[in-house]
């Protein structure tokens, strides 16, 4: 390895190792969030809890359970004593381990963030880079309306019109449930990823758009062009790593927008991942499982953001040195 | 945390802003969204002249009746008028999708002022807030904060607010960032002005155009936001009247009365449609892309 390489790897470590120390405070603040929420209700958060036919026992077993006749700072810091050995609390309804229903969830949820990420650059990436190239001809008109429309769209309303649309005609599709085997999984998350790529797609494009106009007239394009290369050779030879340092950005800023889609989206197709989780959690008034998906999500967010930020240092090393 | 809030880029100068200030010239873009919008305002508000039907009122001896019979659209599987209750459905989410953005957008302006002109610990205390808050999935934290709340319409104002102030404080304590620099500000500051008249009398009206612009088109989240909160069953309370219900009770009959499920959603559609051209007209009459 030569001097620059392990220069290189040094700066590139250094970087990652910023990113994990800015991250700190950021997860240490969603943990106070996720603790407090239920103290945002005055009065005993026990009988919040409970709701309003809970027996005067059931109330005091849960404060023993919680221990929330102790102060609050100890009630916390006893929740951050169990979250660092992964213990999320105990299900009211399922009365088993939150952490153990999350890995069972975990799946689908990832799943289809994956097959919406890829769907979501799979239709944006082409739309964009056709609109930059053809700058307001009609083709970048059509493109640009595409968010005005889209953005108005519920993705719950989208599901719905897809599985109207193509469910019912394209068989291979199913309109609900993850089946059992991987090839069951790719064919039953098709729907479900393009309902929350579609969400995605509006800010995506136009965003991508205009990153991908910035460097169409940058200084090296135009010399390239000088050179006498062809359109197609400097779209793709120049533009497509810029394009591809956008796309993570992009992503990047929008990722929490893509992991509250599928919440809402797991619902409509019936996706047993951490969405459906956390709604069945609700209507059983189940708040461990509330509180230890929310954080879960949360927690989900801010590791996505490092993985972008890493990506995106090493597609652009000039990031790294800021 | 990288999160940004997308928006167009810092303002170009002074000379840009006086422009703009004075000038009240409409661009089609402009003219086509308030028509739309006025248009749906007018129809939500005089629905008791367009039907006479009763949104609310359940007649189960005539459910899921097809379009026609005196019914426009048809009945509902509790045999309430579909029409009847679009357009009521339009009064719900109008009031409580604009109110869902007023109280975010007076919290976090506020707050993004403050931390923008006076800097130093509040701000640093701030910033870090908005970054933890930004961590959490919009939908994830709205819908555990209307569970913590318990449900009804003002929890989702609370729980909205709680979340939506972020991106406020972030556009407006930017913009004074810039604003605070400049010449007619630090005229104003050199003279001696009491801080308060400065901050209300001099800054807020050159810093609101921008969290305006970008309110129109969070108008259009949180209608989107009501909608799914109304389909999840967290919404506003039954038996009132909301697009978002309206999708979800319709999705049990998507393959013999499609357009039960179909026709708010065009309604959300459109409303999103008219608040972006808006949007849309703002930027473009700044002049900034």
């Amino acid at each position: 390895m030569g001097r620059e390489e392990v220069e290189d790897r040094m700066r590139h470590l250094a970087y990652v190792g910023r990113r994990l120390v800015a991250m700190i405070p950021v997860a240490f603040g969603v943990t106070l969030i996720v603790f407090f929420m239920i103290h945002l209700v005055p009065g005993d958060p026990a009988r919040t809890l409970l709701g309003v036919r809970a027996t005067d026992e059931s109330v005091a077993a849960l404060h023993v359970r919680f221990g929330l006749d102790q102060p609050l700072w100890k009630q916390y810091l006893d929740f951050l004593g169990r979250l660092v050995h992964g213990d999320l609390g105990q299900s009211f309804f399922y009365n088993v381990d939150v952490s153990e229903l999350v890995v069972g969830r975990l799946p689908a949820t990832i799943w289809l963030l994956v097959a919406a990420t890829i769907l979501a650059l799979a239709i944006s990436l082409p739309l964009a880079v056709l609109a930059a190239t053809h700058q307001g001809g009609p083709v970048d008109q059509v493109v640009r309306a595409v968010p005005l429309l889209g953005l108005g769209m519920p993705s719950v309303w989208v599901g719905i019109m897809l599985v109207l649309l193509l469910g019912l005609k394209v068989r291979a599709f199913p309109v609900s449930g993850f089946g059992t085997t991987p090839a069951q999984h790719v064919s039953s998350i098709v729907l479900p990823g393009l309902t929350v790529a579609l969400a995605l797609t509006p800010i995506l494009i136009r965003s991508l758009r205009t990153s991908l106009i910035g460097v169409l007239d940058s200084d090296y394009v135009v010399t390239a062009r000088a050179k006498g290369l062809s359109r197609g050779r400097i779209i793709t030879a120049h533009t497509l790593r810029n394009a591809a340092v956008s796309s993570v950005t992009v992503l990047g800023v929008n990722i929490a927008y893509l992991v509250g889609s599928t919440l809402v989206v797991e619902r409509v197709f019936g996706l047993p991942g951490l969405g459906t989780l956390m709604l069945d959690a609700i209507f059983n008034r189940d708040f461990p499982v509330v509180q230890g998906v929310t954080l879960v999500f949360a927690v989900m967010v801010v590791l996505i953001n490092l993985g972008t930020d890493v990506v995106h240092g090493a597609l652009d090393p000039r990031v790294e040195l800021a | 945390m990288t999160a940004v809030v997308a928006g167009p880029a810092s303002p170009t100068g002074r000379a840009g802003r006086v422009a703009r200030a004075s000038s009240l010239r409409l661009n089609p873009t402009l003219v086509a969204g308030l028509s739309l919008l006025g248009l749906i305002v007018l129809v939500a508000l005089c629905a008791p002249l367009i039907t006479h039907w009763d949104p609310i009122q359940q007649d189960l001896t005539s459910s899921l009746l097809p379009p026609g019979n005196g019914h426009l659209l048809g009945t509902d599987q509790l045999g309430r008028d579909v029409f009847a209750r679009l357009l009521y459905g339009a009064r719900t989410d109008l009031r409580v999708g604009a109110l869902a953005v007023l109280f975010p957008f007076v919290l976090g302006g506020t707050l993004g002022l403050l931390a923008g002109w006076f800097g130093g610990w509040f701000d640093l205390v701030l910033m870090r807030i908005v970054d933890i808050v930004v961590a959490f999935p919009f939908f994830v934290l709205v819908i555990a904060l209307v569970f913590a709340l318990g449900q009804g319409t003002s929890s989702i104002y609370i729980a909205i607010t709680l979340v939506g102030w972020v991106a406020y404080a972030r556009i407006v304590r930017s913009e004074v960032l810039v604003a605070k620099e400049q010449e007619y500000a630090m005229a104003a500051r050199a003279s001696g002005l009491p801080t308060r008249r400065i901050l209300l009398r001099h800054l807020v009206p050159n810093v609101l155009l921008q969290a305006f612009v970008f309110s129109m088109s969070d108008i259009v989240l949180s209608i989107l936001a009501i909608v799914t909160l109304g389909y999840l069953g967290l919404g506003v309370p039954p038996p009132t009247p909301d697009w978002g219900s309206m999708i979800g009770e319709g999705q049990a009959f998507v393959f013999t009365r499609w357009y039960l499920a179909a026709i708010p959603g065009f309604a959300v559609v459109i409303t999103g449609l008219s608040l972006a051209l808006i949007a849309d007209g703002f930027v473009q009459r700044s002049g900034r892309r």
